[in-house]
């Protein structure tokens, strides 16, 4: 998309285009304000379009595909081994990309949004200027703005030692090679998603993780049901364990490690590092101290309820204030964009669905049993053993659960492990955010046979009547 | 100091009535702290605090129109942030492997944790005392006791009935529990924090004791519940069967509620949900708001009535329609017309003669030549000149509505009650004319063939209980009309006339208007004028 004719005024600017960004400025110019959206890009789409959610999905999309045609012999149909054409899976993945930032550059066209692409800095409360990606500079004056920069990786010092084979999420989405080691510094969402599409295309993947455990956030029934696989897939998963030292040899890397609670330090080498300890704000250089924005001592930008900053023309929205997740940052362009309309509206969900896109993918919204520690809460479990439809997908390692309110049986929180669970967990969203009781769901039919069926079965299970299993586990 | 202003209150409302004020200078105000509750024409809603600190000014009052951005409330020490954001969720959100992730997302998915707790509930004995009652109240007197040793009560239960200057209210429990003493009786007076009853035991085990309760909700300005209850003032029925919220938990509403709730400003971690495990509809938003307004400061006025029936015999009539329209329209036009009443008198012992020589030929026309017929002639000649009077106001278009006809109402007393019957085109008729229509009209009504249509068009209404008596009266207004002219009885009077003493017929008046079109040196004038008529036969003629 060409860089629009710059204007000098506009009622709304929008500084960064990623999902938060990109989805304020559309919904603020539906409801008839005048945008600019900008951003280093040539079309809108920010990390999760150009190099996150959106690639590591068709990538993963590959890797499940090489996975289940090793599953397939079990099933009597033996694949030979893969060929793998990194430059065409690089294409393919690119065309995703282009396909999906081409749309968006034509939607904010047809909403008459003004795109300008260049690097945004605030002049003041009410102006900024951009250094124009085609060169020059533009002063533009605004109402009110939103910033969505948005994060990057992080790196750490013992990392930064100017060595290739170090790379982050960004970097190891460009597919350079399949080393024969990667070692995968942080057990989180992105590491294990990543280490995954590795691991598929033949890498030898071993995995560090500070913490006692994989994916922290998640509740450990639904991690289990993951980590067996990865145990199988990966070479090594090392957890309480501390990165202390890497060099590169010149042909490798030497990387020493040792528990967290102290104990001898081992060293391994690798030719590749993906480092995915975390993502960290893009709240520097933004010219900020001409505004009132105050920040938190972690660099996340300081807002309230609407995203409002300090700053009363200027709201935040996304992984610049630490909301790291892109369906969370789009709500917040969303409540945004009315309140610069002038509605009542303000941010506050009662479910807000995380989903693992590994294989299998682990989801959960509202309440986690673990965040319940203390709180009166019954859990209904339904393991997939009994369903039929995972059974013939040859995956009956699943469980779904209902974290329930005894005392109004209402649904708090669901939880999902197993395929297809970032799509069935859309379910327990709308159970959570219209409060439903488990007798809701239970005397909901569900289509037959399917997975979405196990969200029922808790749910009938949670009164120790669901048809297929007899036992039904109570906590 | 920080002031507090009106903030914006959404889409097209502009300001709202203060209907009732929710603190006092000295307390100690925290943010989100309901100040005032606000009729909009949209709903009442609670104006939440956006600062913080000790209040050492409230602007307003009572009944006030406040207006978006002004100034409500002064604070000294404010300890807010202002228009500061809250600090922020824990930056472990974005870092993959840090354990704290958990503990952010929890911070972002129950944001209003800390509003949504119930009344606490204590498990000791709990000793409920007689709170403050309103300003100027010291005591009440015990109507009913509504409780027994040993029953069981519900949060908010009624305990005792009592009897204040203002009405009946009744005392509500602050929390579960069982009745352990009543130490009052039937007909004691009780004064503030005298000791009313003890409970014992919480019977809501769910309730967690720490649960932070009393601030949070809306409507009352609570105080800790272990020694005053809530204003018994603001008491609300006990609900029936409420299903237990647990602290912490999100509110149990669907997003489009929660928005509705937001939209007309009801904190709705204090409606209870009546749908299945507590859920709370758009019309349990709606039903708490109107219960908020009712409950407000005019519950003394809508008190419910006592039982007449404790000092003798009554009974009761339905309204009938005439009743039901009456007090409709005559409540409508008292609240929302400003009214002043303007009292004259005029001498109109010539006038007496006039009728009395005339009255002859009026009768040859099959009509009385009473004194209204005299006063609708020459209230149509002032409202020629006085064109404001027989207006009508726009205030939704911002416009006055003059009329250049002269139709006139006359209130005529009958069975049904109060009816008035239009006259048309009072200006271009004779009296004679005038004295014929008033008698058919009157008979008419009198009779009930009185059509809705001939008592509708009227640009200004007389009203003449002179027949009956008294000496002045403030009429209302009957809108959409701007004034009404009330007569009094005539009598006679000891008037000094160039210096000596003589007899005359002395005829007062009262003219009510509606301030907001008419002015009150145009009110005098306009009095004036009709006096002037009414004393003198050629007046109107030379005024032409």
């Amino acid at each position: 998309m060409a860089d629009s004719p710059p204007n000098s005024k506009t009622q709304i600017a929008v500084v960064g285009g990623g999902p938060g960004g990109y989805v304020a400025a559309f919904r603020a110019a539906d409801l008839g304000l005048d945008v600019t959206l900008i951003d280093l890009d040539e079309n809108p789409g920010g990390v999760c379009l150009y190099r996150g959610c959106i690639p590591s999905k068709a990538l993963l999309h590959v890797a499940k595909l090489l996975n289940e045609t090793k599953e397939a012999s079990e099933w009597g149909v033996t694949f030979g081994e893969p060929q793998i054409d990194l430059d065409a899976l690089r294409a393919f993945k690119d065309r995703v990309v282009a396909k999906m930032t081409g749309g968006l550059g034509q939607l904010s066209k047809a909403r008459k949004v003004t795109y300008v692409r260049g690097r945004a800095r605030f002049t003041g409360p009410q102006s900024l200027q951009v250094d124009l990606h085609g060169g020059g500079q533009q002063d533009l004056q605004f109402e009110q703005a939103i910033l969505a920069t948005g994060s990057r990786p992080v790196m750490l010092p013992a990392f930064d030692i100017n060595s290739e084979r170090i790379m982050d999420s960004t970097g190891a989405l460009e597919l350079p090679d399949v080393p024969k080691r990667l070692l995968v510094v942080g057990g989180g969402i992105i590491g294990l998603e990543l280490g995954q599409v590795y691991a598929a295309l033949g890498s030898k993947v071993s995995v560090v993780e500070m913490t006692g455990g994989l994916v922290p956030p998640a509740d450990r029934d639904l991690v289990k049901v993951l980590s067996k696989r990865l145990q199988a897939q990966f070479d090594g998963v090392y957890l309480n364990t501390k990165v202390t030292g890497v060099s590169d040899n010149g042909s490798a890397l030497d990387v020493a490690w040792e528990p967290t609670a102290g104990g001898p330090s081992e060293t391994h080498t690798f030719d590749r590092i993906l480092l995915s300890i975390g993502r960290r704000p893009n709240s520097e250089d933004l010219g900020l101290e001409t505004t009132k924005v105050q920040l938190t001592d972690r660099g996340f930008v300081s807002v309230d309820g609407q995203r409002r900053t300090a700053e009363p023309t200027i709201f935040a929205i996304g992984d610049v204030i630490g909301s790291a997740l892109a369906h969370v940052a789009s709500r917040e362009g969303i409540v945004v964009a009315e309140v610069m309309a002038g509605q009542r509206s303000a941010f506050e969900p009662n479910a807000i669905p995380s989903v693992v896109y590994t294989d299998p993918e682990i989801a959960w919204c509202g309440l986690t049993e673990q965040e319940a520690e203390g709180q009166d809460i019954k859990v209904a479990r339904f393991p997939w053993a009994a369903s039929g439809r995972a059974t013939t997908l040859g995956r009956s390692d699943g469980v779904t659960k209902l974290i329930v309110d005894p005392q109004t049986e209402r649904i708090l929180g669901v939880g999902i492990a197993g395929p297809g669970a970032g799509e069935l967990i859309a379910e327990g969203v709308l159970a959570v955010e219209m409060a439903a009781l488990v007798q809701d769901v239970a005397m909901s039919i569900h289509p037959h046979p399917s997975l979405s069926e196990t969200v029922m079965e808790a749910a009938e299970a949670y009164h120790g009547l669901s048809p297929h299993i007899t036992a039904p586990k109570r906590k | 100091m920080a002031e507090f202003k009106l903030p914006d209150l959404g889409e097209n409302i502009e300001s709202g009535e203060v209907i009732n004020i929710l603190v006092s200078v000295g307390d100690t105000l925290s943010e989100d702290q309901p100040v005032i509750e606000l009729e909009t024409d949209k709903a009442v809603i609670e104006v939440p605090s956006s600062v913080s600190g000790t209040i050492t000014e409230i602007l307003v009052s009572k009944g006030d129109q406040a207006v978006v951005g002004q100034v409500l409330i002064k604070v000294d020490g404010d300890t807010s942030t202002g228009a500061q954001p809250a600090s922020q969720p824990a930056p472990a959100a974005v870092a993959q492997s840090a354990a704290a992730a958990a503990a952010v997302e929890t911070a972002s998915e129950t944001p209003a944790a800390a509003s949504q707790a119930p009344a606490a509930s204590a498990a000791g004995p709990l000793e409920v005392m007689l709170p403050e009652l309103g300003e100027g109240i010291d005591s009440g007197d015990v109507v009913s006791l509504l409780v027994a040793v040993g029953d069981t009560v519900e949060e908010e239960q009624g305990l005792v009935e009592l009897e204040i200057d203002k009405g009946v209210v009744e005392l509500p429990a602050p929390s579960a529990g069982v009745v352990q003493a009543i130490h009052v009786q039937q007909g004691d007076t009780a004064s503030i924090g005298q000791l009313m009853v003890t409970l014992t035991g919480s019977t809501t085990a769910t309730v967690p004791a720490s649960a932070p309760a009393a601030a949070s909700r809306p409507g009352a300005a609570v105080a800790p519940a272990t020694t005053t209850p809530a204003p018994a003032a603001a008491t609300m029925p006990a609900p029936s069967a409420p299903a237990p919220q647990v602290a912490g938990r999100p509110v149990p509403a669907a997003p489009s509620v929660r928005r509705l709730s937001r939209e007309i400003g009801v904190d709705i971690s204090g409606v209870q949900g009546s749908g299945p495990g507590g859920r709370i509809s758009a019309a349990d938003i709606k039903a708490h708001s109107k219960k908020l307004h009712e409950s407000g400061p005019r519950t003394a006025a809508a008190a419910p009535l006592p039982d007449f029936s404790k000092w003798g015999e009554i009974e009761r009539q339905p309204f009938s329609n005439v009743r039901r329209i009456t007090a409709q329209r005559m409540s409508a036009s008292w609240s929302t017309i400003p009214h002043v009443t303007q009292f004259d008198q005029c001498d109109t012992t010539d006038l007496e003669a006039w009728r009395k020589s005339f009255g002859k030929e009026v009768e040859k026309a099959g009509a009385k030549l009473t004194p209204t017929a005299i006063v609708l002639k020459v209230a149509a000649a002032a409202l020629r000149k006085f064109p404001q009077f027989s207006s009508s106001i726009d205030m939704a278009g911002e416009e006055i509505i003059r009329k250049n006809y002269c139709h006139i109402g006359v209130a005529v007393d009958t069975k049904r009650g109060l009816l008035v019957p239009v006259i048309r085109d009072v200006d271009k008729k004779s009296i004679t004319k005038i004295s014929v229509e008033l008698g058919e009209m009157a008979e008419k009504t009198r009779t009930g063939r009185i059509s809705v249509d001939d008592m509708q068009g009227g640009c200004f209404t007389v009203s003449n209980l002179g027949g009956i008596g008294g000496t002045a009266f403030t009429p209302i207004v009957n809108a959409p009309e701007v004034a009404i002219l009330g007569v009094a009885r005539g009598s006679t009077q000891p008037v000094y006339v160039d210096g000596e003493l003589q007899p005359r017929m002395i005829m007062p008046l009262s003219l009510s208007y509606d301030h907001r079109v008419i002015d009150g040196a145009d009110g005098a004038r306009f009095l004036r004028y009709i006096c002037q008529g009414l004393e003198n036969p050629y007046f109107l003629a030379f005024e032409g």
